[in-house]
């Protein structure tokens, strides 16, 4: 009994703060605070990784989502000196196509998900089995596969983030005039005598 | 209380991504928060990735997850860096003002 309960008030516990703060993050007027409920939505959504027995995947989200992608948000929201008022004027009038379109689609989605029955040969046509890494963690278990069977795209992926790291620095680059920069190749060539020079100076004269 | 089967997941991801694609009629002037949606969506896509993975005992939907992740995160990136240079050239990000290519 209570191995039943638990992880069913733990999902409904999730799924629902899950739900709730997704719709906030659409619905809030503030910008800072979808962000914040972005953070709350990944961390719920974790936590139903974690109850479906991907522990891996459910960190990873947390580390990638929360503490790159929402901070990544956060910082161009706060950064930017935006107008939100005047954006939010007239996202009204779309409300009624917004709640038609959305009915129908999560009619439809429900309905799938709950009539959804699996082929009975479906079982012949998994590709990595869990149960061939019965004895290890999680983690073991996708990186033995990741590294093995899924190589090529897991460059790919790889190459993915280096073309968007190049692209976002090239973006986002820019060279403004008048800032003072240090040349660290002219001071360490520097020479005594090209910048001190020796004088004679008569008595009364003074240096011209 | 009903056991928590791989349709409570679906039903979940489901209602997540219809979220997500409300969102994006929702806020058709603010782009920082249809780029939130988007992620929204791609996180229900996740879950279901994740669901039918556990269902099958198979583990490729874990690693097709991971895959989506790196994608939404590039994605984000280059999002948000597109958007910093359209609000340093225009000084505003409202959605209605970009059709500057427009012939």
């Amino acid at each position: 009994m209570n191995a039943e309960l638990i992880p069913a008030v733990l999902f409904y516990l999730f799924a629902g703060v899950l739900v709730l703060s997704a719709m906030m993050v659409v619905a809030s007027r503030n910008p800072v605070h979808s962000v914040l409920f972005l953070i709350l939505a990944f961390f719920n959504a974790a936590g139903l990784f974690l109850l479906l027995g991907a522990e891996f995947a459910a960190f990873i989200l947390v580390i990638v989502y929360v503490g790159a992608v929402a901070v990544l948000f956060l910082f161009v929201v706060m950064m930017l000196d935006i107008d939100f008022e005047q954006l939010r004027k007239g996202a009204w009038k779309s409300l009624p196509v917004g709640i038609l379109v959305g009915l129908v689609l999560v009619s439809q989605m429900v309905m799938t998900a709950v009539n959804w029955q699996s082929l009975p040969t479906a079982g012949s046509s998994i590709l990595s089995p869990a149960a061939r890494h019965a004895a290890a963690t999680n983690t073991q278990a996708v990186g033995a596969i990741l590294y093995t069977d899924y190589v090529y795209p897991f460059q790919i992926a790889g190459l993915i983030l280096l073309v968007a790291m190049i692209g976002a620095i090239v973006l986002t680059l820019r060279d403004r005039g008048g800032v003072l920069r240090q040349n660290i190749n002219s001071q360490i060539t520097r020479k005594a005598s090209d910048v001190v020079e020796v004088r004679k100076v008569q008595k009364g004269a003074g240096i011209s | 209380m009903m056991p928590i089967t791989i349709h409570h997941f679906l039903a979940v991801a489901a209602i997540l991504f219809t979220i997500g694609v409300f969102g994006i009629f929702l806020n058709r002037k603010n782009i920082i928060v249809i780029l939130m949606s988007i992620e929204l969506i791609l996180l229900s896509v996740n879950i279901n990735f994740v669901a039918f993975g556990a269902q099958l005992g198979d583990l490729t939907g874990q690693v097709f997850t991971l895959f989506v992740l790196t994608v939404a995160a590039a994605e984000a990136a280059i999002g948000l860096a597109i958007l910093v240079v359209y609000f340093r050239n225009r000084n505003t990000i409202a959605v209605d003002d970009i059709n500057m290519m427009k012939g």
